[in-house]
């Protein structure tokens, strides 16, 4: 007995760490696929060499980050047979075809586009790679639809019925794409994505900036990267309260879990714990800090809605708060830093002083990071909050996992821990070497007169080439 | 419904099944080759021909599996589990071949390690294939609806065998590719491992072959039985006019001919097991009509598939063909 609750416990977190460390990278690529069309278009349409050096600085971080997304996403087109077989043939007649058509119209876009997007400006003509560009930009959009569409359905599902060998029959294929929680899910999702990039470009752009305020290339970046944080945050904000409001309707107890509410409030006037420790054992929040009848008007937009707490539903089907609980506070307080920096930036900006605005900088590249942290503690908001299901209210997480060993399943886990650690370690690591080095503008510095402006100085300026071997130190080839 | 679509959909994932082998069998072919290329110069060529297209090639892996888990859910479920070590070794050993091609040239100091990340991932990922190309053919225990067995049943001298093919063959396809792909010294090192490699792969296709039938009656049936022993008469006649094309476009020093001849090899050894195969989907537990998912799904990735298959083939198409000829060590973005 000790050991099946191991192995389906040992399967859970095999599967949390290999899809947690997959979602980084395409939450990058999706928005770099986009900023890298939008820097070739600009390239193209003002024939400004600034754009052509920085789309050439981009992707060649969008090679190395795609590459990890790729393997470590094959992997996950396969943990669902080797580690939830039983999942995968009651649920794979719905959610096969909607990963099959992921594969069919985004996987092989992006891969067949790509090769011409990263080598092919030359050999395909500037049309064509404009082209193959837009593509993969396409392609990673599309994988983001298929892929939440499923998963929405596994959170919401609809448009199905139930064989009698217990599979999970198709009935109409539409009610199962646009599940209800799938829009909210997708747009959440892909902008959380440009967040994440957006944060990512202006943290380089702001490192670069506080190195050399004269660069061109940074100041571009930094600039694109600011516009979005301003415009897109509210949009985010706007859109994850609906998703919360979606998601009140159809996993309540999901709600009730993130917002530590373990008592109901039948006429409303919930307030909103700011923090306190869940403790699901006892069915309490300690020490918390509220503000009265605030929960209510977030959740519900009302004072006096009934709202449903943990022990509304029985104690075997409630998710875990002591978890989600924090992720889902530290989600948030990020999204609200976002703004901030959006609305730092705005202010720099009108005062005319965004490319040397210091603090500004350092707050940037401090937020660096922050997209990334947002999406995982999204995701295990999302996820941990479903459960005990796979698919939501039918089909258990303990009645979907493979008829394996734990030893086995501790013994692959051990493997991609080792594995990921190492292979993604260095990964990073050199994609943060590749943001350290200072993006080119269409100025070499051997030939540059103010190079003094530039941080250098005058005796290196003396001696060109020294100064263009200090810069490249790290550049292998 | 008269169309069959259980069938059409195994023939689609035997395509796709194909169409990895073949296009990713020689990136994993150039990767077990690595240490038999003539210096670092050499493995860097070798590594920038597949470098464009490596991508697109592995997704029809991405396709098999997942055109398994949709339109064969059981099947999906029962092999998944029962070739647990194999498909988690090959998913690592991708990782490593995967990530290679970009961390090579990111880092001085590490080089060599992605380059032996390189070779081993492929190696290890091809051995993977082959062990679990050998676990089918030898057949899985199924109990209800799921795998029955242990967690060692794959490893069996027979499945020892077909790694050791398939890896070899990779090889060959990796070696003719090259000679595609390259020239001057380069493409004479490809030639001289391509020729003792391929009587490797003949005589290793030979004893897969004698010993596929003595594993089970049924194969035994199939090949000299009536009326299928016609293959076995029309599919070795044709694996020999193949062979025979290699040996003579290595020895005329042709740069297309050995390639085509090794992927003639290749699809025919594929039909071969096509053959032994049918209508299993698991050889002996389960067909293809019982593992298929209800005709509504099966109908509804049809419909798209019809119309992005060739959509893809054509795009891929493309995609070699802008990057055609021979590659020479100052092109690529490096």
């Amino acid at each position: 007995m000790l050991k099946d609750i191991s192995a389906i416990d040992l399967a859970r977190l095999q599967f949390a760490f290999t899809v947690s460390a997959h979602i980084i990278f395409p939450a990058f690529t999706i928005g770099l696929a986009s900023f890298l069309t939008v820097l070739n278009g600009l390239w193209l349409w003002t024939r400004d060499e600034a754009y052509l050096k920085l789309f050439d600085y981009w992707k060649t971080i969008f090679a190395v980050v795609f590459g990890m997304g790729v393997v470590s996403g094959i992997v996950m087109s396969y943990q669902f047979g080797t580690n939830w077989s039983v999942f995968s043939d009651k649920a794979g007649p719905v959610i096969g075809p909607l990963l099959g058509y992921e594969v069919l119209s985004a996987f092989f876009l992006e891969a067949g586009f790509l090769g011409i997007m990263l080598f092919g400006r030359e050999k395909a003509g500037e049309k064509l790679h404009m082209a193959a560009t837009a593509i993969v930009m396409v392609g990673t959009l599309m994988s983001a639809f298929w892929i939440l569409s499923a998963n929405s359905w596994m959170q919401t599902p609809q448009g199905y019925s139930i064989g009698e060998n217990g599979q999970f029959l198709a009935e109409d294929w539409w009610a199962i794409i646009f599940n209800p929680s799938f829009p909210y899910r997708l747009v959440h999702m892909v902008l959380a994505a440009y967040l994440t990039t957006a944060f990512v470009v202006g943290a380089v752009g702001a490192w670069h900036l506080l190195r050399s305020p004269d660069s061109r290339g940074a100041a571009i970046m930094f600039s694109m990267a600011m516009w979005m944080a301003l415009i897109v945050t509210p949009i985010q904000i706007v859109a994850g309260d609906a998703h919360g409001l979606n998601t009140l309707e159809y996993q309540p107890a999901k709600i009730a879990a993130m917002e530590g509410h373990y008592e109901s409030f039948p006429k409303g006037h919930a307030p909103l714990i700011l923090f306190g420790l869940p403790d699901d054992a006892a069915g309490v929040t300690r020490y918390k800090l509220e503000i009265p009848l605030l929960g209510s008007l977030i959740l519900t937009h009302s004072l006096d809605k009934p709202l449903r707490g943990l022990d509304d539903f029985p104690k075997d089907e409630r998710p875990k708060s002591a978890l989600i609980f924090w992720t889902f506070r530290i989600m948030v307080a990020i999204g609200f830093a976002m703004l901030g920096i959006g609305l730092w930036s705005a202010w720099a900006r009108w005062r005319g002083r965004l490319y040397h605005a210091r603090w500004l900088h350092r707050a940037a590249v401090l937020m660096g990071p922050a997209g990334f942290l947002a999406v995982l503690c999204g995701w295990i908001t999302t996820e941990v909050g479903r459960q005990p299901y796979t698919v939501y209210g039918l089909l258990k997480t303990s009645d979907s996992v493979a008829p394996l060993q734990a030893d086995a399943v501790g013994a692959s886990l051990l493997a991609f821990i080792g594995v990921y650690f190492l292979v993604f370690g260095f990964g990073t690591f050199y994609v943060l070497r590749l943001m350290g080095k200072r993006p080119k503008d269409q100025i070499e510095i051997g030939d540059i007169g103010p190079a003094r402006a530039a941080g250098i100085t005058p005796v290196q300026a003396l001696a060109p080439r020294n100064t263009t071997r200090n810069m490249e130190t790290d550049h292998d080839h | 419904m008269i169309i069959d679509l259980p069938f059409i959909w195994a023939g689609l994932i035997a395509f796709a099944v194909l169409a990895y082998v073949l296009l990713d069998g020689f990136d994993l072919g150039i990767g077990i080759l690595f240490p038999f290329l003539r210096n670092r110069e050499d493995r860097h060529l070798a590594m920038n021909t597949i470098a464009p297209v490596w991508d697109g090639n592995e997704t029809w892996l991405v396709l098999g599996g997942g055109g398994l888990f949709a339109v064969f859910p059981l099947a999906y479920a029962i092999v998944m589990p029962a070739l647990y070590p194999l498909i988690i070794a090959m998913l690592l050993g991708l990782i490593f071949r995967g990530v290679a091609f970009e961390f090579v040239h990111r880092t001085k100091r590490m080089q060599g390690f992605w380059e032996f990340g390189f070779w081993g991932g492929s190696l290890v990922a091809a051995i993977s294939q082959g062990m679990a190309l050998g676990a089918l053919v030898q057949g899985i225990t199924v109990e209800g609806r799921a795998y029955g067995g242990g967690n060692w049943d794959w490893l069996t001298p027979f499945s020892a065998l077909t790694a050791l093919a398939l890896v070899v063959g990779y090889a060959v396809l990796g070696a003719t590719w090259l000679i595609l792909k390259t020239e001057g010294a380069s493409l004479e090192r490809a030639q001289k491992l391509a020729a003792p490699l391929s009587m490797a792969l003949l005589a290793l296709i030979g004893a897969v072959s004698l010993a596929t039938p003595f594993l089970e009656t049924r194969y035994m049936a199939r090949w000299f039985g009536w009326p299928s022993g016609i293959w076995s008469a029309i599919v070795p006649l044709l694996l020999a006019y193949a062979a025979w094309q290699l040996w003579q476009g290595l020895r005329n020093q042709d740069h297309l001919r050995p390639f085509l001849a090794t992927v003639a090899i290749f699809v025919l050894s594929y039909v071969g097991l096509g053959v032994s195969f049918y209508p299993y989907l698991v050889p002996h537990s389960l067909t293809i009509y019982a593992a298929a998912a209800p005709d509504g799904s099966l109908q509804f990735l049809l419909l798209g598939a019809v119309v992005l298959l060739p959509m893809i083939l054509a795009y891929t198409a493309y995609s070699y063909w802008i990057f055609r000829g021979k590659v020479r060590p100052d092109d690529g973005y490096h």
